[in-house]
């Protein structure tokens, strides 16, 4: 099932013309992997997702970006609900100042105002479970966020996500910050969070979008250049492009 | 010409520790006059006593009361209206040629001499609002003054909190309201402090913004509303010191010293508080 389509985007940045008639399917349950050289535009398609675009002046979008069926780029999209469903991890870890348990309660607060205790600290359980982070953290919850190690900065901030209940995670660049070790355990979650989630993760690790990734797109200039299943892109890509970005020619 | 690193290198250092020497020596040496001639005249009876046989003898009690409340209003007037223009200015207005206009002035505007406040404060607050010589007035042409200061460190301390952390904000379907209020003012707490600090003590040294406006240039009871004269430390002093012959030295330094006193006091006060939210933030 497609959870986000789009159709004919275009994206411009004043007169930067950074994404390029875009149409493509993101399936539910899977991960899918956008990949291309710096400045292709990958981030910036993710970002169309969940309409962070909005806090740059001057950005112009047109075509459509179909989530669940809806049309997500009109001026009635409620926004508030719109990334609640669509959640963003970002490239460098950010948890806020505050202690692990609020960070994961944070959207919880927002959004519900009083909630009781017991809750909260179900949703801190679940969350932190969710991510392999509960048997570590458990005993200090109220410690800093801001001590805890990149990885565990990261996995933090992707528990704070999922406590949301969002549908959707989208994973910009999400371990360029982390060591090996960390990066593949990263991974290893990714693929956990598939069963229960829609994942799209911008990377220009190639050999990652290889690892975890189900379906494949290439970004070239804005546009995509081609979409299609990983194994098929990696080992039979069909555009000239593709296959010299694959095999190292640029990038 | 060859330069030799070794004598430029001790060139430079005496000069900077010229330049700071310059500025540590006179203020220690101001401060320690102070202290040794007003330290002798501090008691109990200094501190809560009226002023008597024309400013003379007895103590500076209205005085210390009427300056603790120019200061308390100024603040509960110019805190809540600066913070909120800070944050229009550096989380709502675009950024423009206007906008910028208004920032440069209000920056300007912390270089307005204090008279011309004082003048300010005459004109709208005594006679315009008819609130007469008071300490509503006082508290108002004080708290216009220290605006542009608060306005200034406050929207430098919310400009410095990481955008990073209005975007995941915004990501986890924060309002932009909810984003401000939850994220970027607690972690601007300390700089809008500081603001807040420099504010004070200006608005409990100035003698000009309140010589027009509330100081009463004797009176020997407390004020019982704020719509009172007040006696105010620093226009004492400056009346003790050149309006009334023979005041006692004791008497004139005393009262220097008690102002600096409470200005280091509430100073004190909010350092502490600012340094409890800074030992939580770290980033």
């Amino acid at each position: 099932m497609s959870k986000i389509i789009t159709k004919n985007l275009n994206l411009w940045y004043a007169n930067f013309h950074a994404i390029k008639s875009v149409n493509a399917c993101f399936e539910a349950n899977r991960i899918t992997a956008v990949i291309g050289p710096s400045g292709c535009g990958k981030s910036t398609l993710l970002r169309v997702f969940n309409r962070m675009n909005d806090l740059i002046e001057g950005v112009r979008t047109d075509g459509e970006v179909l989530v669940d069926g809806e049309n997500i780029l009109g001026a009635h999209t409620d926004l508030v609900e719109l990334r609640k469903k669509v959640g963003m991890v970002f490239q460098r870890p950010n948890p806020f100042p505050l202690s692990i348990y609020e960070n994961i309660v944070f959207g919880e607060r927002i959004h519900h105002g009083f909630i009781r205790r017991y809750e909260l600290d179900e949703i801190v359980e679940n969350s932190l479970k969710s991510v392999l982070l509960w048997d570590e953290l458990k005993d200090e919850l109220k410690e800093p966020a801001l001590r805890l190690s990149l990885e565990q900065k990261q996995r933090l901030c992707i528990a704070r996500l999922i406590a949301g209940k969002p549908d959707v995670l989208l994973m910009d660049e999400p371990c360029s910050t982390l060591d090996p070790q960390g990066t593949s355990r990263v991974e290893e979650l990714m693929r956990e969070l598939k069963n229960n989630y829609t994942i799209i993760i911008v990377t220009h690790n190639m050999q990652q979008a290889a690892r975890v990734s189900d379906d494949t797109g290439f970004m070239l200039l804005g546009e995509l250049v081609e979409f299609g299943k990983t194994e098929k892109i990696f080992t039979a890509p069909e555009d000239k492009r593709t296959e010299d970005y694959i095999t190292g020619r640029y990038g | 010409m060859m330069r030799n690193p070794h004598r430029t290198q001790r060139i430079a250092f005496f000069l900077l520790l010229t330049a700071t020497l310059l500025i540590v020596v006179p203020v220690g040496y101001i401060l320690l006059v102070i202290i040794q001639k007003g330290l002798p005249a501090i008691s109990w009876q200094f501190i809560f006593d009226i002023p008597r046989h024309g400013m003379k003898a007895g103590g500076i009690f209205p005085a210390i009361v009427g300056t603790i409340y120019l200061v308390s209003g100024a603040i509960a007037f110019a805190l809540p209206i600066g913070l909120l223009g800070a944050v229009y200015l550096s989380e709502y207005s675009r950024d423009n040629i206007l906008t910028r206009i208004i920032k440069l002035a209000i920056v300007n505007l912390s270089g307005v001499p204090s008279v011309v406040y004082g003048l300010f404060g005459l004109a709208l607050f005594v006679v315009f609002f008819k609130f007469g010589a008071s300490i509503l007035s006082g508290s108002l042409t004080l708290g216009i003054m220290i605006l542009p200061i608060i306005i200034t460190t406050s929207r430098e301390a919310l400009e410095s909190v990481p955008q990073s952390f209005r975007e995941v904000s915004l990501s986890l379907g924060a309002s932009k309201w909810q984003t401000i209020r939850n994220i970027v003012l607690p972690n601007a707490v300390p700089g809008i402090l500081t603001g807040t600090i420099l504010g004070l003590g200006r608005a409990a040294g100035e003698t000009a913004p309140i010589l027009f406006t509330v100081a009463a240039f004797y009176l020997p009871q407390l004020p019982g509303s704020i719509f009172d004269q007040a006696m105010a430390l620093p226009y004492h002093l400056y009346v003790i010191s050149t309006q009334v012959p023979n005041v006692d030295e004791k008497i004139r330094y005393g009262t220097a010293f008690v102002l600096l006193a409470l200005v280091l006091f509430m100073n004190l006060v909010a350092i502490i508080i600012r340094y409890r939210f800074r030992k939580r933030k770290k980033w």
